[in-house]
């Protein structure tokens, strides 16, 4: 993928559905970081946005192959890149 | 048998072992151990469905039990059958690194290979075998396909283990210090698995190093070795993860052959069930159908258990007549109370039936996905959406259904607050109230709106209970809510059968032999003493002027009644129920319904008829009963003021809302939980909400007059 950055350092918040990101940092001593981490979000590993609950949270990642849905209040252990 | 959540485990597991499994729980622990013997050959073995788990490191409790099966602390299993999801290989492979690094023999059985051959890509399942070290075998669960090679390769292994050979490329300079550290182990007598040295040497607070605390020379050669270790370049907090993810999408590229992806069925059903307007619609409609079956399949299947038991009871009757005693404790306590219990079963039956359809198809991950904010909103999270909503048929499949819910706390609250949904078995308390002291003086509109505010109230309270059981009770760290939403597909009826039937007896072995005991102690409260003087007595109170204008036919009815209504008075139960009116008479309940309650309390539906013998008017009374209307409405205390106002009678409602009146349900809980304490702290809390709800509705009252 010719991933350009937009601008620096986001979070979950500013994920829309059909955006492109990749993982900038990772808490591995926050519980929640750890837990994500093992379920492949690891840094660098690049994500996209497939499905917003109709409630704006949660958020579905396919990420290695996997559909993951996640809270995006239960994801502020990550530092994010938006990728054009 | 170890994997991924949603890996196709259960399914497998049906398939290999067919219903002849044993549902157990660990000792001491919520976590259900699930077995059953499987023929290999010429061998029996047992296998144990571990709970799933995405990594050996445990964040919870289901998965610290896993870990300790896997790793050998609780169990011994002499080999592993490992189950690697085939859409989501990768993160599958992540948790077989970290099986492999314990050293133990291992099958590997590969499912949803049908699934992706549908996406156009295709598995190549001998070279997957080659990269791992371990046999592979293909299987599709519900098809019954490559179960025959499967057992094969599970006997063969079992005569000559073979253990995963993978590198998940460590750095040379890590590996030769884990090997070494390894052999002084060894030398020592200490046998520990790889995975556990290494981790030992890249976080200092590994369970290894506490338990090496009497070694002192062990542990300077660990502290000297995490120097030297710390040094590597390549080295970061989340390094172990990393690298194993590294070798998984490796392994991942060499074995899948990516055919031209067409948008799959999935993503076009999901465009419209996941939609913001058609999602949500389309999840008020499915809900709409399953409750609406409920009731309607439920209603007869319960009238007709109901009608067979009335019909047993009455058959055997005869039979036991001569002892009146021994006909008492036959047809009014043990047939009514086995009944009490099998009329629930059609629910149960019924309810589950949906639940696997819905989690087979795919479609529960779904409602959890869309219900998610709006429980979120509440503490709870969207899984805890079925459980709530079956409570308001019943409590006992709610609790029941919380079991979809991975995250134990999450669960354990949903649990918790399910029995203030108002059930279907209040409803006959709110129809007697209602009908007699709300609708005659404020009309239909108002008995309307009581009857709907009485089903939101328990909803209304759950949410600041929820809030304090997270900040109070169900302290410590959540996992993260996570859910994966499933490939569509058409439920495995197999699965479903043997859903419905595994959780239709383990109700009826469980939460049955306790409401039959408690019924029965009912019974025996109510019963006595009870004597043929007492008897004589009793008849010889009953004043026959009053019933001067009465045909003999009522006077002889009547005279039933008033002795019926006398002996349950002077019964242990009304002795009782009189001992304790002080305690009922700040919220306004006189010593009858004080009775009526106590008597209510393994069963809140026993009240109508409790109601009926009290108030001097037999046990056939139904909430549609005018006589009983009438009897409670004329009711007075012994000075003369009414027993019963449109206060007493909302607070009595309130009280019945939020009372946790249902053994089933406590015993239900018991088995949920594996433990007395949560049912007996549902019990403490659900009643005092009750008596401090009555005693509002009875100080608002006595101030408006």
């Amino acid at each position: 993928m010719d991933s350009i950055p937009l601008n620096s350092t986001k979070t979950f918040w500013d994920l829309r559905a059909g955006m492109n990101a990749r993982v900038l940092k990772a808490c591995s001593d926050c519980p929640h970081g750890l837990r994500m981490q093992e379920l492949g979000l690891t840094q660098g590993v690049e994500f996209k946005v497939t499905k917003v609950a109709p409630l704006g949270d949660p958020i579905e990642i396919l990420v290695r192959g996997v559909r993951l849905c996640v809270r995006r209040k239960e994801m502020l252990d990550f530092e994010i890149e938006i990728l054009e | 048998m170890v994997g991924n959540p949603n890996c196709g485990k259960t399914s497998l597991f049906n398939a290999l072992t067919g219903s002849n499994q044993k549902v157990g729980n660990y000792p001491g622990v919520t976590v259900e151990r699930c077995s059953a013997p499987i023929q290999l050959g010429h061998t029996v073995a047992e296998l144990v469905d571990v709970p799933g788990l995405y990594s050996l490191a445990a964040n919870s409790e289901d998965e610290r039990v896993a870990a300790e099966v896997i790793q050998g602390k609780t169990e011994h299993p002499d080999l592993l059958l490992c189950v690697l999801d085939a859409l989501h290989l990768e993160r599958n492979l992540f948790f077989f690194s970290q099986l492999a690094d314990q050293g133990l023999p291992m099958v590997v059985a590969v499912t949803m290979g049908d699934l992706l051959e549908r996406r156009g890509s295709r598995l190549d399942t001998a070279r997957l075998a080659q990269l791992l070290g371990v046999e592979v075998v293909e299987v599709i669960g519900h098809k019954r396909h490559g179960l025959a090679e499967l057992r094969e390769a599970l006997a063969r292994n079992l005569e000559q283990p073979r253990a995963a050979s993978c590198e998940f490329g460590f750095p040379i300079e890590l590996e030769t210090k884990v090997a070494a550290l390894s052999e002084r182990l060894a030398r020592i007598g200490l046998d520990v698995s790889r995975a556990e040295v290494r981790h030992a040497l890249l976080n200092p607070e590994s369970p290894l190093v506490a338990s090496l605390k009497d070694l002192p020379e062990i542990l300077a050669y660990v502290a000297s070795a995490r120097e030297d270790v710390a040094h590597l370049p390549e080295i970061g907090p989340s390094f172990d993860l990393e690298k194993r993810y590294a070798w998984a999408g490796m392994v991942t590229k060499a074995v899948i052959s990516h055919g031209t992806a067409l948008p799959s069925r999935t993503d076009r059903i999901d465009a419209v069930l996941t939609h913001r307007v058609l999602g949500l619609a389309a999840f008020v409609g499915v809900m709409y159908v399953v409750f609406q079956s409920i009731y309607t399949f439920a209603g007869p299947l319960m009238e007709l258990i109901e009608g067979a038991f009335a019909w047993l009871g009455e058959r055997v009757q005869p039979l036991v007549a001569s002892h009146p005693v021994l006909e008492s404790l036959v047809v009014d306590g043990l047939i009514a109370g086995v009944g009490g219990v099998v009329v629930f079963l059609p629910q149960i039956l019924i309810l589950f039936f949906f639940i696997s359809v819905l989690e087979g198809s795919g479609y529960l991950a779904r409602a959890a996905f869309l219900m998610d904010r709006l429980l979120g909103w509440a503490g709870l999270n969207g899984r805890a959406f079925i459980p709530l909503l079956s409570s308001f048929a019943c409590a006992i499949p709610g609790v029941m259904a919380a079991r979809v819910m991975p995250d134990p706390k999450a669960r354990l609250a949903t649990i918790l607050i399910a029995p203030l949904m108002s059930c279907s078995a209040r409803l006959p308390v709110y129809v007697l109230l209602i009908g007699a002291f709300i609708e005659p003086q404020f009309g239909a509109f108002w008995a309307g709106f009581t009857l709907f505010a009485m089903h939101f109230l328990g909803l209304l309270v759950a949410i600041p209970v929820v809030f304090v059981l997270n900040r109070k009770v169900l302290r410590g760290t959540r996992l993260p809510f996570v859910l994966e939403l499933p490939p569509y597909q058409l439920p495995k009826w197999r699965d479903v059968w043997l859903a419905m039937y595994f959780r239709g007896k383990l109700f009826l072995k469980t939460a049955g032999t306790i409401i039959v005991a408690m019924s029965l102690v009912i019974w025996a409260l109510s019963y006595f003493p009870r004597s043929e003087a007492d008897l004589a007595r009793y008849e010889a109170s009953f004043d026959t002027a009053a019933h001067s204008k009465a045909t003999d036919e009522e006077l002889d009815a009547a005279r039933a009644q008033h002795v019926q209504s006398e002996l349950l008075r002077h019964s242990y139960l009304g002795r009782f129920g009189r001992a304790i009116e002080p305690v009922f008479a700040p919220i306004g309940f006189d010593w009858r319904i004080s009775t009526g309650i106590l008597a209510a309390f393994p069963a809140r539906e026993v009240v109508v008829p409790s109601l009926g013998i009290l108030f001097g008017l037999g046990g056939e009374a139904d909430e549609e009963s005018g006589d009983l209307r009438q009897a409670i409405q004329q009711a007075t205390w012994p000075d003369g003021s009414k027993l019963v106002t449109p206060y007493t009678a909302v607070g009595l409602m309130v009280f019945f809302a939020l009372c946790c009146q249902c053994m089933a349900t406590l015993a239900a809980v018991k088995r949920e939980t594996n433990s007395w304490k949560w049912p007996a702290f549902m019990f403490a809390y659900m009643t005092t909400l009750a008596y401090l709800g009555a005693w509002i509705v009875h100080m608002i009252g006595l101030a408006l007059g």
